[in-house]
């Protein structure tokens, strides 16, 4: 990333509310990496260089060719940061399951911003006698100071700003971001045409369940099982032996990884193509196959569902229709 | 026809109209204002009249006139119930040369007008449900209905007094049809009975010209022996696996003298025609007029097939006709039609262990007991008890045996109280025995009944209103030594009673047959909770089915007498040929469908229908729907966790709009009313 | 709970053969019932997405009534048991979601039974009017075009 790219196409990528998976997602394509380089100018990467938002601002409108945004919009920086990458570049992806659908970080949506700030600051280890809350201000003898305001909900990407492509996963899984950076490469060279505008990126057309390799029957749901206490056949569906795997819910693209290693799918690929509110959809799937027509054996049995917004919306609350939960201050 | 209809994706034109429906609506709402408030507010509307009659013709020649002037490509009326007039509407569409199915409904009279006192609220409320159709209508995309062609060939299952109706009406109404029972004869438990209420006619002597006719007839193909093992198709186009099985007697020489019978050695309990009361042999006819005439071999019982002996009956057949080596035919047969005519089971009485069925030697059920009065059974007409000899002195006969009783069948049996006064009367007039008639209500609807009833009363038989508790041969009480006793709660005398008899005939109740609810799943119609199968409406199509092309007619639908049996054959045979007429039929085309390119094959969907229409292909692994058998509910869209299933009418597009936009004016509303 | 002159806006689903003919039958009656419901025709309850009672709340509806064939008499047999599971388990996951119970209903009514379904919606919407608006306005502002994903 040496900066002497002149005339080479510019690249960026930014980290606003996630973990880094993303970007350590886009190291793992390993030497592909060099392709980048040789693509592209790194112009702005913070995790791995070393440039300033003002150098950004000081870009022209479009600058930018390719950014790729990962993370979900929590406070105004975020916001801030968004408008101004949207402005300098000519294509925006929102890159990963948390600037696509809110991801992890979205699962705030479940509290109020409130109650999140007083629980940090507030823990059993948390040493804070005074009961002190963060300030966005704070008038320091040298000046007054700022620090970011949380927005009261998470926000994805595309409900700040309009959003070029969508590359879901979390993260998206290092062949796929191989596979979009050779397109891209290829398009800025004219061998190639990108989809349409709005489209999903580095993803399948069908869903995890299409992918996976166990074989699948008629299903009838009378028990629901946990992880933490069954063994599940790696030869049978998981969702057919009770383990709520949202691979039927998911969109493809990462091979099945988590029901090849035994493990359920837990969505992170966000909702199928054209579906509005993946949790909805896997609600609706689950429950149309409950073995039991009387209410109050259908209600014992869903017992066993412990955590149905955290199963539904694990990935996607801030882009499902309801958005948020209700809380009250 | 003019191109309107294609103009479905980018630009919509919308054109609506209110009606007033005289002051029926007009009164209520204020339908000039709603009319300009539509063409005003709400998006794509290029026209918005109202008018007061809009199913009148005025009213329709103005969308006719709308559609072909201004260019409209979708339609919404606000009116009436879409259950009046909606077909009136499309129709004007499809006239004017847009496809009937870019026309939208919506109710502002049996939804609104009627049910308010509030004018402003009403006006409202109207505004809100028709912006709903607006925002929905946009999405509305045209359907073609479905035409297929009618087989006229059809299949009748049940070889009973229902199916030989059926079979015989259509027959000769010069359709062919193939008659499928699985017993060696056609004649069904009508074939057991003695005499037939009211008329007390001999049941024989009604039945066997029909069953001869059917046999005989060169419209029919009878294939008895025979069960259907696969149906596949839909309305129209059936194609049906039946196999026929071997009856080890080559039927092209076969003239059924009977000599095979006369001289088989090895006797057998015939559980099926005798009700377990008489023999046949193991190589048999089960009855005398059986059609068609040639027998079958019991091969489980018989002696060449379980020992390799004996083949008595090929040594004396004068044709050659056995053939030990005869193997099951399977044919495949294609029709139009099917008529399920498959009947009943009776109660098992042996289940009520205290009335001692199955226990207690001189215990009849039912069937039994119309064996052993019928001249051509065991006994040969005469009524008498197990030991083949002693006439009996009393008779009790129970009502209700497993009928109206929350612990076996909680529906009542038809045929019951008509039987047990037929029963009553035969055993008068055969032994002068004392009878009683232990009964909780007596049930004689039809034609002649009560008046047979009336009769009965007059025979002197006594009538014990009463749920029979138990009947023993435990001997309690001088005079008990030796008979069964029943004990009874006389509930009109208000004492309990022991009455001892010498026989007791059982009225058990019509149960489905025990298989029903296999062969509903094969013919993909549905059963009820007890195996009835159900019929489309229960009063107003109670011979149709939930699937085109499959009928329901007799017992198998509900327990009923001949007379019920034989109208509903003639019913389902009606409507058979009224589509056989047609040659053609029209299916709504309101239907999913499965986009295979996002099926994953997750297979939740599979088990959503209950008309068979998904199927799955393990080879592509996705699921497909057939249109034909589709009826259109929907539930399959809303299970599909891909979204992979659409709907072609009621689709999320279509009623996420119709949300948005009742939604889009209440909210307005109430942003105006907060300030 | 006040009554403030709180008037609920309640998106309610029928289904063609039984519940909309029952408010149909209801109309014929002159049955007059409170007018806060607006109902959605679908040919069956099986055909209720739970993405459509999340719609409605998401777009204002103060509550959501969803109604088909009583369980058993189905036109198509069996689908309101569906209806059923998946009402269960919205019901659980709205809980979830800190929506009231008593804002999502299912009620069933055949097409004889308008007076029932009258009474229905009259119970709901003094329910909801206790409950008092759902207000479900903290949405963020949405960007203006974009698919793959956007609502």
């Amino acid at each position: 990333m040496s900066g002497n790219g002149h005339g080479k196409p510019k690249f960026a990528m930014y980290w606003a509310a996630g973990c880094g998976g993303c970007e350590i997602a886009v190291l793992n394509i390993h030497e592909g990496i060099l392709d980048l380089d040789a693509n592209f100018e790194v112009v702005f990467w913070p995790v791995a260089m070393d440039a300033k938002y003002k150098d950004v601002e000081a870009m022209e409108d479009g600058e930018i060719t390719l950014c790729l945004f990962n993370g979900s919009i929590r406070n105004d920086e975020n916001a801030e940061m968004a408008h101004l990458l949207r402005r300098k570049s000519k294509v925006l992806v929102a890159f990963g399951s948390c600037a696509c659908e809110g991801c992890i970080p979205g699962l705030a949506n479940l509290y109020s911003k409130r109650s999140l700030v007083e629980t940090a600051f507030s823990t059993l280890t948390t040493d804070n006698p005074g009961g002190v809350l963060p300030q966005t201000t704070y008038a320091a003898p040298e000046g007054e100071l700022h620090i970011p305001t949380l927005y009261e909900t998470v926000r994805t990407l595309d409900q700040v700003v309009k959003v070029d492509y969508y590359m879901p996963g979390c993260p998206p899984e290092s062949p796929q971001i191989m596979s979009v950076l050779g397109l891209v490469i290829q398009a800025l060279k004219g061998e190639a045409q990108l989809p349409p505008a709005g489209s999903v990126i580095g993803a399948g057309n069908s869903t995890v369940c299409d992918e996976c390799p166990r074989p699948r029957n008629e299903k009838t749901l009378t028990v629901f099982r946990r992880m933490a206490t069954f063994q599940p056949n790696v030869q049978e569906c998981l969702l057919e032996q009770g383990i709520l795997c949202s691979g039927l819910a998911t969109r493809s693209g990462c091979k099945a990884l988590c029901p090849s290693a035994n493990m359920p799918c837990i969505g992170c690929y966000g909702p199928a193509p054209e579906v509005v509110d993946q949790g909805a959809r896997m609600m609706s799937a689950i429950a149309s196959v409950i073995g039991s027509n009387d209410p109050k054996e259908i209600d014992k049995i869903m017992d066993g569902i412990v955590d149905p917004a955290g199963t539904f919306y694990r990935f996607g609350l801030p882009h499902s229709l309801l958005h948020h939960a209700r809380t009250d201050g | 026809m003019n191109d309107n209809s294609q103009n479905v994706s980018g630009d919509v034109r919308i054109g609506v109209y209110v009606c007033h429906c005289g002051s029926n609506i007009a009164s209520m709402v204020d339908v000039e204002e709603v009319a300009r408030w539509a063409g005003e507010a709400l998006p794509g509307v290029v026209a918005s009249r109202d008018n007061n009659f809009m199913c009148s013709s005025l009213g329709q020649e103005m969308i006719e006139k709308d559609i072909k002037e201004l260019g409209l490509n979708r339609v919404v009326v606000a009116a009436c119930s879409p259950h009046l007039h909606e077909a009136t509407f499309r129709n004007a569409c499809q006239r004017a040369g847009l496809n009937p199915f870019l026309f939208d409904m919506v109710s502002i009279r049996e939804q609104v007008s009627w049910v308010n006192t509030d004018r402003a609220v009403a006006t409202e409320k109207a505004k809100a449900l028709i912006s709903g159709g607006v925002h929905r209508v946009a999405y509305n995309q045209p359907l073609e209905p479905i035409i297929v062609d009618i087989n006229p060939n059809v299949m009748v299952v049940g070889g009973g007094i229902a199916g030989i109706q059926a079979a015989l009406e259509i027959a000769d109404g010069g359709s062919h049809v193939y008659l499928v029972e699985r017993e060696p004869s056609i004649g069904g438990h009508m074939a057991q009975l003695d005499k037939t209420f009211p008329t007390l006619d001999c049941s024989a002597c009604i039945l066997t010209p029909k069953m001869f006719t059917a046999g005989n007839h060169r419209n029919i193909t009878l294939l008895t022996w025979s069960e259907v093992e696969k149906v596949d198709g839909f309305i129209g186009n059936f194609t049906v696996k039946i196999r026929k099985k071997a009856r080890k007697v080559d039927t092209d020489l076969c003239t059924g003298c009977g000599l095979c019978e006369e001289k088989c050695p090895k006797k057998v309990v015939d559980e099926v025609f005798e009700a377990g009361l008489g023999y046949r042999k193991a190589i048999y006819r089960p009855f005398p007029q059986a059609v068609p005439k040639f027998p079958v071999i019991d091969t489980e019982n018989c002696t060449f097939f379980q020992k390799g002996t004996c083949k008595a009956c090929q040594k004396f057949c004068p044709t050659g006709a056995i053939n030990f080596d005869q193997q099951d035919e399977i044919l495949t047969v294609n029709v139009g039609n099917i008529i399920l005519a498959t009947g009943y089971d009776l109660f098992d009485s042996r289940r009520i262990s205290q009335y001692g069925y199955g226990r207690l030697a001189n215990v009849f059920s039912s069937l039994e007991f119309e064996r052993l009065s019928n001249a051509a059974g065991p006994t040969g007409g005469k009524v008498v008890l197990r030991d083949g000899v002693t006439t009996p002195q009393s008779v009790a006969i129970i009502h209700c045996v497993g009928s109206r009783d929350t612990n076996y069948n909680k529906y009542c049996s038809s045929i019951c109280c008509m039987q047990s006064l037929k029963f009553a009367h035969v055993v008068k007039e055969r032994t002068g025995a004392q009878v009683y008639d232990f009964y909780i209500d007596i049930r004689t609807p039809a034609k002649a009944y009560d008046e047979f009833y009336q009769h009965v009363l007059e025979e002197n038989v006594l009538f014990v209103r009463g749920k029979v508790a138990e009947v023993t041969d435990a001997a309690r009480l001088p005079g008990e030594e030796g008979k069964l006793i029943v004990q009874v709660e006389d509930t009109l005398a208000g004492k309990q009673r022991r009455i001892p008899v010498d026989m007791v005939i059982l009225s058990a109740g019509l149960e489905p047959r025990a298989d029903s609810k296999e062969v509903a799943k094969k013919f993909g119609i549905s059963c009820s909770y007890e195996g009835w199968f159900i019929e489309r409406h229960p009063k107003l199509d109670p011979v149709a089915t939930m699937t085109d092309g499959i009928f329901i007619a007799g017992a198998c639908q509900g327990p009923k007498d001949i007379p019920a049996a034989v109208a509903q054959g003639a019913a389902a045979a009606a409507r058979v040929m009224g589509l056989v007429g047609q040659g053609q039929i029209s299916l709504e085309p309101v239907r999913a469908y499965v986009n295979e390119a996002q099926c994953s094959g997750c297979r939740i969907c599979n088990n959503m229908c209950p008309f068979n229409a998904i199927t799955f292909h393990e080879d592509r692994a996705v699921s497909e729907i057939n249109p034909a058998l589709c009826q259109g509910c929907g539930t399959c869209v809303s299970a599909c966790p891909a979204g992979a299933i659409r709907a072609s009418h009621f689709s999320d597009q279509q009623v996420m709009a119709q949300i948005e936009g009742i939604l889009m004016i209440d909210l307005k509303q109430r942003e105006l009313v907060n300030g | 709970m006040a009554d403030n002159g709180f008037e609920p806006v309640i998106v309610g689903f029928t289904c063609n053969w039984c519940s909309y003919r029952a408010a149909d039958s209801a109309g014929m009656a002159r049955i007059k019932y409170a007018p806060n419901v607006r109902l959605i025709r679908l040919m069956c309850s099986g055909r209720l997405d739970p993405q459509f009672v999340l719609k409605a709340l998401a777009e204002g509806a103060d509550g959501v009534l969803i109604s088909g064939c009583h369980p058993g008499d189905c036109h198509y047999v069996e689908q309101n048991y569906k209806t059923i599971r998946r009402y269960e388990l919205l019901k659980k996951t709205l809980d979830a979601l800190g929506i009231e119970e008593g804002r999502v209903k299912l009620v069933w009514a055949s097409a004889a039974e308008g007076a029932i379904l009258a009474d229905q919606i009259d119970q709901m919407v003094a329910k909801i009017k206790s409950l008092g608006p759902l207000n479900w306005k903290a949405r963020p502002a949405r960007a203006p075009t974009g698919k793959g994903g956007q609502p």
